[in-house]
């Protein structure tokens, strides 16, 4: 790579950096100013959250019982098998629920809306939106945006009763616990920063999907074969900004005392 | 050739200057990553009058009709609609702008997840139009102009690529226009069917007066457009003279661009009788 090129590289992921947050700005900017899509958000809200409910909720059980059995051969080493809900539930709502919920929700919905507005943006679909005087950031952002936000955290409440109901399951049959046994341990050891904590993470994670999914879609270049790899853009970047936000939040929550 | 570029020669109707041309383009360039893609481009189009925008594929015409309607910014140089200049303007200050003009994209660029009932009343609902009996009584209006009022239920998928072009007519016409764009409107269609579409920009241009700017590569159309107009009484195009409108040709401009500059601005007669080799290619 030559100077010149280095150079070029450079100033376009600087500019890619500014074009973000500029459009990271505009689009929460319009959630709180009219024109509002309400139809187009309710649409969003079923596809997104009424649709990625059996993905989430098989997944969810999967990992709860997953979980269990994992931590089953190491608890009965030590004779604490009646820790298995405990654990189950702690890693369930702090961590893995709204995690999983956000990956498995990226992974299908990152790549449905970075694809959809994609293939409006080749088709023109979205100059004739502006020519028609419409505002594709509130027509096409803001809906997905609403939609994610509001429908994440409630995937996650689903996806973390699952989980445990996963460990249920697995704890009944493996480890012979008793329903109430396992059920007293997971709610005892829930505390109310749990469940903030595993509830305030699903906003961030909702916008980083929205937004990174409506950003590659409405910059796609290319033609079809631009719409693939917009996709494949969209789901990777989501699921790393997932990642980073979990980290840099959990590490905030920590820093300020928060549990 | 320079010489007869727009502001040397300010269009005329009936003798009379035209104070405010409906669409002018003083010394617009524009650059996608270094590489020009248009440079130094001037021209006006007078109300009522129709521009046929020649050249080849990747000559600029297309980004010239996005910047005409703001969905591009020129790197320098003004664009002017009514007379107002919206370089300067902000995305929802082009809105008012954009309600004088519609466009018909060269694929249709219908919204294909909405209904051609649905693709057409877009404008109206966006407008802020409520009444949904008005709705559907200027849709019906629109696609009857286009002889599709039967496709109202129909989805983009289930229509020929020449009926998609006359429901985004439809669709650009709704709120009344007085400029129109057409962008390559008959490329890629059978001879029937561009027919049909030139008879639609002609009918609009004459019954409504609406200036028209079109993109193509089919110097047949153009032609077609300079020397035939719409006669309501026999519903169908007959030669300008034909029909009592004399200097209807005077009104249809052509403008061809070569690499991004202006290379022949000018009359159908300026452009027929024209030697140079670059025009002799396109006449032949």
């Amino acid at each position: 790579m030559n100077g010149l090129s280095l150079d070029n590289f450079v100033k376009r992921k600087v500019l890619a950096v500014q074009e973000f947050t500029e459009y990271l700005t505009n689009s929460i900017r319009h959630l709180f100013t009219p024109p509002r899509y309400l139809i187009d958000t309710l649409i969003q809200m079923d596809v997104i959250g009424f649709g990625s409910l059996p993905i989430v909720l098989l997944t969810a059980l999967s990992i709860g019982g997953v979980l269990a059995l994992q931590t089953h051969r190491t608890l009965s080493t030590f004779g604490e098998t009646a820790l298995l809900g405990q654990v189950v539930a702690l890693s369930m709502v702090r961590e893995i629920g709204p995690l999983l919920t956000a990956l498995m929700v990226a992974g299908r919905i990152s790549s449905g809306i970075a694809s959809e507005i994609g293939s409006m943006l080749v088709s023109e679909q979205i100059d004739a939106m502006r020519a028609l005087g419409t505002d594709p950031l509130r027509k096409l952002v803001s809906p997905r945006l609403y939609a994610t936000v509001a429908t994440l955290p409630l995937l996650t409440v689903l996806s973390d009763f699952f989980g445990m109901m996963g460990g249920a399951l697995v704890s009944m049959s493996t480890a012979h616990l008793s329903s109430a046994e396992y059920w007293n341990s997971a709610l005892q050891a829930l505390h109310s920063e749990d469940i903030i904590q595993g509830l305030t993470k699903p906003f961030f994670f909702a916008v980083a999907i929205a937004l990174v999914g409506c950003y590659f879609g409405l910059h796609t270049k290319g033609g079809t074969e631009g719409v693939g790899r917009a996709t494949t853009q969209a789901v990777v970047g989501a699921c790393v900004l997932i990642l980073l936000l979990d980290f840099f939040y959990t590490k905030f929550l920590m820093a300020i005392g928060f549990f | 050739m320079d010489s007869l570029i727009g502001e040397s020669k300010p269009a005329l109707r009936d003798g009379v200057p035209e104070i405010t041309p409906a669409v002018e383009l003083r010394r617009v360039s524009l650059s996608f990553e270094e590489k020009p893609v248009l440079d130094d481009v001037s021209f006006r189009l007078g109300a009522g009058e129709t521009l046929v925008l020649l050249g080849v594929t990747g000559s600029g015409k297309s980004v010239l009709l996005k910047l005409i309607l703001g969905l591009l910014k020129p790197d320098s140089g003004q664009v002017l609609v009514d007379g107002q200049d919206l370089t300067p303007l902000a995305e929802t200050e082009l809105f008012p702008l954009r309600r004088k003009m519609g466009i018909v994209f060269q694929e249709g660029a219908l919204f294909d997840s909405l209904s051609v009932y649905e693709n057409v009343a877009y404008r109206l609902r966006e407008e802020g139009e409520k009444d949904e009996e008005q709705i559907e009584h200027r849709v019906r209006e629109v696609l009857r102009f286009v002889e599709l009022e039967h496709t109202l239920d129909k989805m983009p998928a289930e229509l020929s690529g020449g009926m998609r072009r006359r429901v985004s007519i439809a669709r650009a016409i709704v709120s009344d226009p007085s400029i129109m764009l057409y962008d390559s409107p008959t490329a890629g269609l059978d001879p029937v069917t561009a027919h049909t579409i030139n008879v639609l920009i002609a009918k609009l241009r004459d019954v409504q007066g609406v200036s028209t700017l079109v993109v193509t590569h089919r110097l047949a159309d153009a032609f077609v457009l300079a020397n035939f107009m719409y006669s309501p009484e026999k519903m169908a195009l007959v030669p300008a003279a034909a029909d009592g409108a004399t200097g209807r040709s005077f009104t249809t401009r052509f403008l061809v661009l070569r690499d991004g500059l202006v290379h022949f601005w000018g009359s159908k007669e300026e452009i027929t009788s024209n030697p140079d080799p670059y025009l002799r290619k396109f006449l032949a």
